[in-house]
């Protein structure tokens, strides 16, 4: 019977620790892999109209994007404040689409091309007249999946 | 020389260590995805068709939108709340009988003869801003999916996200969604 006779000196014994730093690397390593960097600083404004029927955009290296607003405040002095267009890092001008949209495309593998979208961010107060020439310019360019990019949300909101 | 034993190096400031970047992580992290409407542009053709194929004038559900953002369906003012409705009521018309899934459906003659056969027009002005487009985008997808998503529990009592592939096929055929979009014009 002695053999479970309850160990002498009382106390709560001390947690290790020794599994913490375990832990926190496996979050650490899980955002490392979830992290985007941001590619691209965006100068131009970007409020993305909302929407309800949305859907979501999957293989990002498959997507290409065209950011569509005003120039930011701290380019307005240069660029107007007109809407223009972004294409990565830099302004253009819509006929400069097809060649960007072209030479993405080329980037990607043979098979997935025509899998390729192109996803038009642009801020809910452009016209459409600029939309439309964008899209007349990628018809021309032949990328024909596009996606309007929007957030999620009530579309007859309070902001209205 | 006496050989002496390596000092055991001191790992409990790794932690601290990993939790610094751990949490320079988890700032730096943006987790947006992101969503939107797709669509499909169509090819582009130098030489224009020369005459489309006959559709029936009211087998067409016009929508225009013009510059000060206002809408006109089929010939009248309509405020953007009522679109869906509205669409949803053209596309389930019914007008030649042959949808036997069409519940509710009106008949009426000057309406679509079957889902099938509607076609959904929509026309913008250069001036009209981009979010009353994708509103109004977004209220015609929101008819034919309302339509998709009834339709899926009347015939298989399940959600049409939930649905199998080959079912969801099916519902799709039954509401396809026939969007065409005219080159924009002044409306004025």
């Amino acid at each position: 019977m002695s053999k479970f006779k309850k160990k002498s000196g009382g106390g709560t014994p001390g947690i290790s620790t020794a599994s913490l730093p375990d832990i926190v690397f496996m979050l650490l390593f899980f955002f490392m892999v979830t992290t985007v960097m941001r590619e691209v600083t965006l100068k131009v404004e970007n409020t993305k109209p909302r929407a309800t029927e949305i859907k979501k955009l999957e293989r990002k290296s498959l997507v290409t994007y065209i950011y569509v607003g005003k120039p930011k405040d701290m380019y307005a002095s240069q660029l107007g404040t007109e809407p223009v267009l972004q294409l990565d890092d830099a302004i253009a001008r819509v006929n400069e689409i097809k060649t960007f949209v072209i030479s993405s495309r080329e980037e990607i593998n043979e098979q997935e091309r025509p899998l390729m979208t192109v996803s038009i961010k642009a801020d809910e107060d452009v016209k459409m007249g600029l939309i439309t020439d964008i899209k007349q310019e990628l018809r021309k360019a032949n990328s024909l999946k596009i996606n309007y990019s929007t957030r999620k949300g009530e579309v007859f909101g309070e902001d209205r | 020389m006496a050989k002496r034993a390596l000092p055991e190096i001191n790992a409990g400031s790794m932690a601290d260590i990993a939790f610094l970047l751990l949490i320079f992580f988890l700032v730096t992290t943006t987790m947006d995805v992101d969503s939107g409407i797709n669509r499909k542009l169509p090819p582009w053709d130098e030489e224009q068709l020369e005459d489309p194929p006959p559709i029936k004038k009211k087998n067409i559900f016009t929508v225009l939108v013009n510059s000060r953002n206002q809408l006109l369906v089929e010939d009248e003012y309509m405020e953007l709340e009522d679109l869906r409705e509205a669409a949803k009521r053209f596309l389930n018309n019914n007008g030649d009988g042959s949808c036997d899934y069409c519940t509710g459906a009106l008949r009426s003659q000057t309406s679509s003869d079957n889902p099938g056969k509607a076609i959904i027009s929509l026309q913008n002005d250069r001036g009209t801003n981009y979010k009353t487009y994708i509103t109004v985008q977004n209220e015609l997808a929101a008819a034919y999916n309302e339509l998709r998503e009834e339709l899926a529990q009347r015939l298989y009592g399940k959600s049409y996200d939930d649905l199998d592939d080959k079912a969801k096929e099916e519902v799709q055929n039954a509401y396809p969604q026939k969007i065409s979009e005219a080159e924009p014009v002044s409306l004025g």
